[in-house]
């Protein structure tokens, strides 16, 4: 059915086509109306699932943590604030090996307080083993959260995935939604090592040195696993749905000389911006990074590079350009841009391409 | 692309006018964006609304600086705010207005709706409702046909009063 939504909307109708058998979220601007949605679809009997209304962030994670330790397939949404509360049950969902999957609708921090789009709340869980994608349209939040459950709760894998929205930018934007029968596309959850009564197991003792450093190096052997699963979830996708996707969003890279990387919206913002500048003889093109962890190889060549980070970490630079240069080991124009909502349009975009300056960093409306 | 811009006061329905513009014009096979601009809402406060319409999908994310129209659901905001502002010479305006309305150098379309509203009984909260008014207003110059803007309006109300509201709006504004 091919209708309209909001992008928060979009996140609702999909976890209501997966059917998770656990709901537990506390709402938070901007994510509210996913929540809202989701115990609308329980209230009039449209989604058959056990809805827990928290009284907190944390509270929402530790329970998803105890009902995805028995086998059951569970969501929950969050925000900003509510993603660094919750961040202690965070870690501990990868390191139990649960594939929960959580809508993080993406919003600075405070203070000064701000509601609007910024990645570093999500960036700041970069280190906690969750897998996570970054989505820049209505119906792309709807696939990413539809594929993320596949994606979890495939053995190989075994871990959450954190499908992250821009605030406002996306939650809130009405666009085109094509929602479809997606029955038999997720196959039954089966944790290998669910608890039950009639086979108890202990789970978070205390574990030795001798053991932990095994525990921890199996996640990230899940990671690196995790590549072909998600590109064989995105080919199954693809094949049925006709809508695909890879770990990057690439426009007009084949024969660019230099390419905006960015996440999120800023990279449908930032193809307007390359159309722009190859009218002008500039040969530009955009490459959105979709999914952060695990982090994509790049096919970068000798272009240069101009990273747009909506984020920060104090004291090292932006958070994207950090793993650009970590992966590319080269250098690139770092430009600070979007922070807390600040507006970057496909003309500002163009522009940090033209004055770029290669081992240099920009912010946005402050410098220079 | 039409880049519209829509100007109105929390409660007014100007969120919900955005998203039936978004659907009428998508009804009419064409791509649409609709996007609030949110700051701290409470009712009675301006707000502002960003619609984009193009044969081909949208992938700007950005405000609306330069629209090609216009809509003012409370005149009272041009007293308080420069609502033509980036809006080109020979833009299209459409004003919420009993009177009609003159502005030098535009194409300036003035309607009744909150007369309309009251009139047909769209009233929430003490609120006349005007988001769908307005699109039998939107239809009348155009922007998405009448089919279309009937379809949109039975897929997000059931109330058959939204039909008739936004039937007087197309009937009632001049062209």
């Amino acid at each position: 059915m091919l209708t309209i939504s909001t992008g928060n909307n979009a996140v609702a109708a999909a976890v209501r086509r997966v059917k998770p058998a656990v709901v537990a979220a506390y709402p938070i601007t901007p994510q509210t109306e996913i929540v809202e949605q989701i115990a609308n679809y329980v209230a009039d009997g449209s989604l058959d699932t056990r809805y827990i209304p928290v009284e907190s962030e944390h509270s929402a994670m530790a329970a998803c943590i105890g009902a995805s330790i028995t086998g059951s397939r569970t969501f929950t949404a969050t925000s900003s604030h509510g993603l660094l509360y919750m961040n202690e049950m965070v870690n501990w969902a990868a390191g139990a090996r649960l594939p929960i999957v959580m809508a993080n609708v993406n919003r600075a921090l405070g203070p000064g307080w701000n509601v609007w789009a910024e990645h570093t709340d999500s960036l700041q869980a970069r280190d906690t083993g969750w897998l996570q994608i970054y989505v820049s349209t209505v119906q792309e939040a709807y696939d990413a959260v539809v594929m993320a459950f596949r994606i979890a709760e495939d053995r190989r894998v075994y871990l959450p995935v954190m499908v992250n929205l821009d605030g406002f930018t996306l939650s809130h934007i009405t666009q085109q939604l094509y929602v479809s029968d997606i029955d038999g596309f997720i196959p039954p959850m089966e944790l290998d090592h669910r608890i039950s009564p009639d086979d108890p197991h202990g789970y978070g003792c205390m574990t030795g040195p001798q053991d932990y450093f095994r525990i921890r190096y199996d996640i990230e052997r899940s990671m690196r696993e995790s590549y072909a699963v998600i590109q064989e979830t995105e080919k199954a996708f693809a094949d049925r749905f006709s809508r695909s996707y890879g770990f990057t969003d690439e426009y007009r890279c084949e024969d660019a000389d230099v390419l905006v990387i960015t996440l999120g919206t800023l990279g449908k913002e930032a193809e307007v911006a390359v159309d722009m500048l190859r009218d002008e003889g500039i040969a530009a093109g955009s490459m959105r990074i979709r999914w952060f962890r695990p982090f994509p190889p790049l096919d970068t060549r000798d272009r240069e590079l101009v990273v747009i980070d909506r984020d920060y970490s104090f004291g090292c630079g932006g958070i994207l350009a950090d793993a650009i240069r970590a992966q590319t080991k080269r250098d690139c124009f770092s430009v600070i841009a979007g922070i807390g909502g600040q507006e970057v349009t496909y003309r500002d975009i163009a522009g940090f391409v033209r004055d770029r300056r290669i081992g240099e960093e920009y912010w946005f409306g402050v410098d220079a | 692309m039409h880049e519209i811009r829509l100007h109105s006061r929390g409660g007014q329905g100007g969120v919900t006018a955005a998203k039936l513009i978004a659907l009428a014009s998508f009804r009419d096979g064409k791509y649409a964006t609709a996007a609030p601009f949110y700051g701290a809402e409470r009712r009675g406060a301006p707000v502002v609304s960003f619609i984009r319409i193009d044969e081909n999908p949208i992938r700007i994310y950005s405000q609306i600086h330069n629209p090609t129209h216009v809509i003012v659901l409370d005149i009272t905001i041009m007293d308080v705010a420069d609502v033509l502002v980036g809006l080109a010479p020979g833009g299209i305006v459409v004003l919420n207005s009993p009177k009609p309305i003159a502005l030098d150098g535009y194409k300036t379309y003035s309607v009744d709706l909150t007369g309309i509203a009251l009139r047909t009984g769209l009233v929430v909260a003490g609120s006349p409702i005007l988001n769908t008014p307005v699109i039998g207003a939107l239809a009348k110059i155009g922007l998405f046909s009448v089919d279309s803007a009937k379809a949109a309006i039975s897929e997000m109300f059931v109330d058959i009063k939204n039909q008739e509201a936004a039937l007087a709006a197309y009937e009632e504004m001049v062209v």
